[in-house]
């Protein structure tokens, strides 16, 4: 146990440092440079231009500009290009109004998919699993901004509430209860978004993995010595086949800092997504890396997490 | 599973007779043909294909039948099935058959058309990006599963060093090192072959040489490694980040969405080949004598390629949900051109008043990635013995 979890931390130690060297060279081998961002405005002269250059390092070679770069990013001094604000400070910030979809889409997931997946795996080929099936597909299949854009229509036509931002704008001042209300309102439709996708996919997983089981022998063993179905199904069955969900809660980490880019933009959210979309726009490289070196970090945790949750669950598993 | 079917062709009246030999291809189909989601999957994609086709004819040329990027400002947002208003238009700028299918757009171009020419964008996007990564995906998996065992020794890794730095530090400007590491990598590559080719016991004089034979990793692990860190990327915000960066253009999100999604492929290749390496028929054809090209391509790769088909047919679908995303954030394709994400990406600011744009656009794009999904699920029953038999 303990030589595998040093084993796979150097591993994962590795995993990341060639992480950071890929995206690294991605964003500073693409054509272009942020000091180029605006050729039109007649206050870029050359030689501002060269100070810009030497102020953000992007005159030095690139073996040094890593070096600086991650030196900053580790002892937490790394700013954006854009507003010269400190990249964790701004994450964070982000972080914190994208924690709530987060939140309620997993729970709205996890949820869902559970009662639906094992309900269409018992009565297989009934109209619920039929019906279950269908909509899945649809769900995976659908675009996620047509989505948004249908249950924008419905919503604003049908319940007259407001959908786009995270609050009205002027409701500051209003009583308590109606600002909770009007929060909870603009907190539906984009929560509801993220979790359609993993409702369906999940929904699905747990079914094949639930009918996998049911055809075991030790099923059919309960079954045949008179057990109630309850009882087979949710004691004997459920439990095995729960098994790999256990090893997903570490894979939803990653979630946490992705935020869609597409549902915060058409919700205007201020969130982690459109963040990121912000900053690639606006080529600041420092929030940009920042991003992907945080997000491949909770992959690698979440990879971790599930290894040592599955063998902590299934003593059949030694690594 | 023979026997059920004489069973049951028995049973039906074929009394004596045995059912014909039937080959893998029309077992095939009569599981096809059983799965009737997955054949509408076929068929919903057999038809795109004609629609992408047609419209690729229809829209391109210099005098079209059917002009996506006519501009007729006093027919904007007209709905669909409308006639269009003959008097006022100029005769080249009469839409096809005088009516506006899909209705038109802000700009009073012709959505149907649009449409069309946007068909072909999401048909190329879809083959090319699974293309390439289906490619990536075959040739490492299958160096891993076939070749996983062979270990990279230190003077490869030497050499690899080398010459990777010459890019790296013409990169970083430093011209004299990259001449320097591309002077040095060439006789230095002959020099550390003949050294740690002789030396295949240790002694004393040549310790430094057999200090070159040491085994760093296998060539599995290599690959592995390389799954690994691409896994750890945040797919889509990777895809944007480099779309964004590089200049606008159909062919640059091909090869991005390409390059991003060869991972599962090559772990599904991997897994097969080290499974079938160790088969019988793939000794026998080792014995005798056939090339390793003969015994991947001919031999071992058409008993991998089940799950590949699976995962490719997919792969096509979320390549189309990608690139719809893409446009709809206003990457990709440069204005003119029409794609389905773009249409509805334009139209978002009409949803309440010409839901058309919206709606026409996404309903298309929800038929033709379905009809993938099912398609390529139907696929992996077929192709899963277990289900098989239990159905």
């Amino acid at each position: 146990m303990l030589s595998f979890i040093g084993r796979s931390l150097v591993q994962k130690l590795i995993t990341l440092f060639f992480v950071a060297v890929v995206s690294f060279l991605i964003i500073h081998l693409a054509p272009g440079e942020p000091s180029e961002i605006d050729p039109l405005n007649p206050k870029f002269t050359p030689e501002i231009m060269e100070r810009m250059r030497q102020e953000l390092n992007l005159d030095k070679p690139y073996h040094i500009q890593f070096y600086l770069f991650y030196r900053d990013l580790f002892t937490g001094k790394t700013v954006s290009w854009k507003d010269q604000r400190p990249v964790m400070a701004k994450i964070w910030e982000r972080f914190l109004n994208s924690l709530p979809l987060f939140i309620i889409g997993t729970l709205l997931t996890w949820t869902f998919s559970f009662p639906l997946g094992i309900g269409s795996a018992i009565n297989r080929g009934s109209p619920l699993d039929k019906s279950t099936t269908f909509f899945a597909y649809m769900l995976i299949s659908i675009p996620g901004f047509f989505f948004a854009y249908i249950l924008i229509i419905l919503f604003v036509n049908w319940l007259h509430v407001p959908v786009i931002g995270m609050e009205t704008f002027g409701f500051s001042n209003a009583p308590p209860l109606f600002q909770i209300m009007d929060r909870t309102w603009h907190t539906v439709l984009p929560s509801i978004l993220g979790a359609t996708a993993g409702i369906a996919v999940l929904s699905r997983y747990v079914r094949s993995q639930m009918l996998e089981i049911i055809n075991q022998d030790y099923v059919r063993t309960a079954r045949a010595k008179g057990l109630p179905t309850e009882t087979v199904y949710y004691r004997h069955a459920l439990r095995n086949a729960l098994l790999p969900f256990v090893t997903m809660f570490g894979l939803i980490l990653p979630g946490l800092i992705g935020g869609s880019v597409i549902i915060e933009s058409i919700f205007a959210w201020p969130g982690m997504g459109r963040m990121a979309y912000e900053a690639i726009l606006a080529r600041d490289y420092p929030v940009i890396l920042t991003v992907n070196f945080i997000s491949a970090v909770l992959v690698l945790v979440g990879t971790f997490i599930s290894d040592i949750l599955y063998m902590v669950v299934d003593p059949r598993i030694k690594l | 599973m023979a026997e059920t079917q004489t069973n049951q062709l028995s049973a039906t009246g074929d009394s004596a007779l045995l059912p014909p030999p039937r080959s893998p291809r029309s077992e095939f189909w009569a599981l096809l043909r059983k799965n009737r989601l997955a054949l509408s999957g076929l068929i919903v994609f057999g038809l795109f294909f004609l629609v992408a086709l047609i419209g690729l004819i229809l829209t391109t040329g210099v005098d079209p039948v059917v002009d996506p990027s006519t501009v007729r400002l006093q027919e904007k947002l007209r709905s669909p099935l409308s006639k269009a208003n003959i008097s006022s238009l100029r005769p080249e700028e009469i839409p096809f058959m005088g009516v506006y299918l899909l209705g038109t757009d802000d700009l009073g171009r012709d959505v149907f058309a649009r449409m069309l020419q946007g068909a072909w964008v999401s048909l190329t996007v879809g083959f090319v990006a699974v293309g390439i990564s289906v490619f990536i995906g075959i040739i490492l998996g299958g160096i891993a599963g076939y070749y996983g065992k062979l270990h990279i020794r230190l003077d490869n890794l030497l050499f690899f060093g080398l010459l990777a730095a010459v890019p790296l530090a013409t990169l970083s400007g430093n011209i004299p090192a990259a001449v320097l590491a591309f002077i040095l990598a060439l006789p230095l590559i002959g020099w550390l072959r003949r050294q740690s080719d002789q030396a295949t016991v240790p002694s004393p004089r040549n310790q430094f040489a057999y200090l070159l034979r040491t085994r760093v990793f296998s060539v599995d692990t290599l690959i592995m490694r390389m799954v690994d860190i691409m896994l750890c990327f945040p797919t889509f915000f990777l895809i944007l980040t480099v779309v964004a960066l590089l200049p606008a253009s159909l062919y640059n999100i091909m090869i991005v969405i390409g390059l991003t999604s060869w991972m599962g492929t090559t772990r599904f290749v991997r897994a097969e080949f080290l499974s079938l390496r160790e088969q019988d028929f793939v000794a026998a054809a080792r014995v005798l004598g056939l090339s390793d090209a003969r015994i991947i391509f001919r031999h071992m790769m058409p008993n991998a390629i089940a799950p590949v088909l699976v995962s490719a047919t997919l792969g096509i679908a979320s390549a189309i949900l990608t690139e719809a995303g893409l446009s709809f954030l206003g990457f990709g394709v440069p204005p003119p051109h029409a794609t389905w994400g773009n249409i509805l990406s334009d139209g978002k600011a009409f949803i309440f008043d010409a839901p058309w744009l919206t709606f026409a656009p996404g309903i298309v794009i929800l038929i033709v990635v379905l009809a993938f999904n099912l398609f390529g699920e139907g696929l992996r029953d077929i192709f899963n013995p277990k289900l098989r038999e239990r159905n």
